[in-house]
């Protein structure tokens, strides 16, 4: 496996020593400072997946009978444009839409 | 203690009997299902149809909330629903449902007036990905900069558990990062073709969005690729990559990790 075109150790080495200056420039952490940080996101829950998706959908408190979540089918969402669709613009001009073009 | 109502079955063939109308509501209640003292229980079956198809929708719109925020709520559970129906889950984890969602999405008719939908719903997907992904430690500053000169054109990296490449023809990322935003969506150009990278270095998912050649550039250094070649592969795809800022984004972001002791070259 091999490249046409391999760039040299010596141009890479120019371009990492400009990338570290860089990066030291952007106002490096002291060691106490990341400890820190990461001490501030170490709430990470494991095994909880999509917290609530597990639960009965018919919500906490019930035992699923003869209660219901309904959802039911109806086809006036083809023209319901309650989202942000039509901020999002295309090249041509047009919107986004929820109905077929 | 009262007769079954039907001869035993396998387990297996129960679970089939009893799945096969859960996600058409068309089908009859399966004779299987009865009430006390042997009533039809097409009621409490219909509770549990619902249940499941409704906990599923809710399923998609916990994993693609922008999504949903750009569709609006009914038509997003009216396009879950198509899906669902479609793709019932092929495994219990929940966090595994949905995978198929960007594609159902990219051929779903009445989104064809959102192109760049499925490419959206593909960052999301990435998001949920990196989040789950195993935690491991991602190459630093330090790593690069302890590297010979000479034996930079070889170094081999390994690719990191968490990152993600989603490479899109629309500004799937900007979208993504507007609609996961809490602020109002404003005007967005959604033409201009973007590249996200996902990555997860310690225990926060970060969306970025690549300078061009750098998808390129990183997906093949994480391959395991040399760097030099990385380097050049980029470059023949967009000759205006920049390997310096290539090379601070793949520090800043910890889109690779180091390659395990013995496989350094």
């Amino acid at each position: 496996m091999s490249a046409k075109t391999a760039i040299a150790s010596i141009v890479l080495a120019g371009a990492l020593s400009s990338a570290l200056a860089t990066l030291a420039s952007a106002g490096p952490l002291t060691e106490g400072e990341k400890a820190a940080a990461k001490a501030a996101h170490k709430e990470k829950c494991f095994g909880v997946a999509l917290k609530g998706q597990n639960d009965c959908a018919a919500g906490p408190g019930t035992t699923c009978q003869g209660t219901s979540t309904v959802d039911f089918q109806s086809n006036s969402w083809k023209f319901v444009q309650h989202g942000t669709c039509a901020s999002i613009e295309l090249p041509n001009g047009k919107h986004g839409s929820l109905t077929a073009m | 203690m009262r007769p079954d109502p039907l001869p035993p079955t396998s387990g297996a063939t129960y679970a089939a009997d009893f799945s096969a109308a859960l996600l058409d509501p068309g089908r009859e209640t399966p004779p299987l299902v009865s009430g006390p003292a042997s009533k039809a229980a097409a009621k409490r079956y219909a509770v549990y149809r619902n249940n499941v198809t409704v906990s599923l929708i809710d399923a998609l719109a916990a994993v693609y909330p922008a999504v949903q925020r750009i569709t609006g709520v009914e038509f997003f559970r009216a396009m879950a629903r198509f899906h669902i129906r479609e793709t019932p889950p092929a495994s219990p984890l929940l966090i595994e449902y949905g995978r198929d969602f960007p594609a159902f999405i990219a051929r779903y008719e009445y989104a064809e007036g959102m192109p760049w939908l499925a490419d959206t719903a593909r960052i999301e997907r990435a998001w949920l990905d990196a989040y789950h992904a195993a935690d491991a430690t991602a190459l630093a500053a330090s790593d690069l900069a302890s590297v010979p000169a000479e034996r930079l054109g070889g170094l081999v990296l390994a690719p990191h558990p968490a990152t993600r490449i989603v490479r899109s023809r629309f500004a799937a990322a900007t979208i993504f990062a507007a609609n996961r935003a809490a602020a109002p969506v404003g005007s967005i150009d959604a033409g201009e073709a973007e590249d996200a990278l996902i990555t997860r270095p310690e225990l926060d998912v970060v969306v970025r969005r690549l300078a061009p050649g750098e998808a390129v550039f990183l997906s093949a250094l994480c391959a395991g690729r040399p760097l030099g070649e990385a380097a050049g592969a980029a470059l023949e795809a967009h000759p205006d990559f920049d390997i310096a800022a290539g090379l601070a984004t793949l520090i800043e972001s910890g889109a690779c990790a180091p390659a395990k002791p013995g496989e350094t070259p």
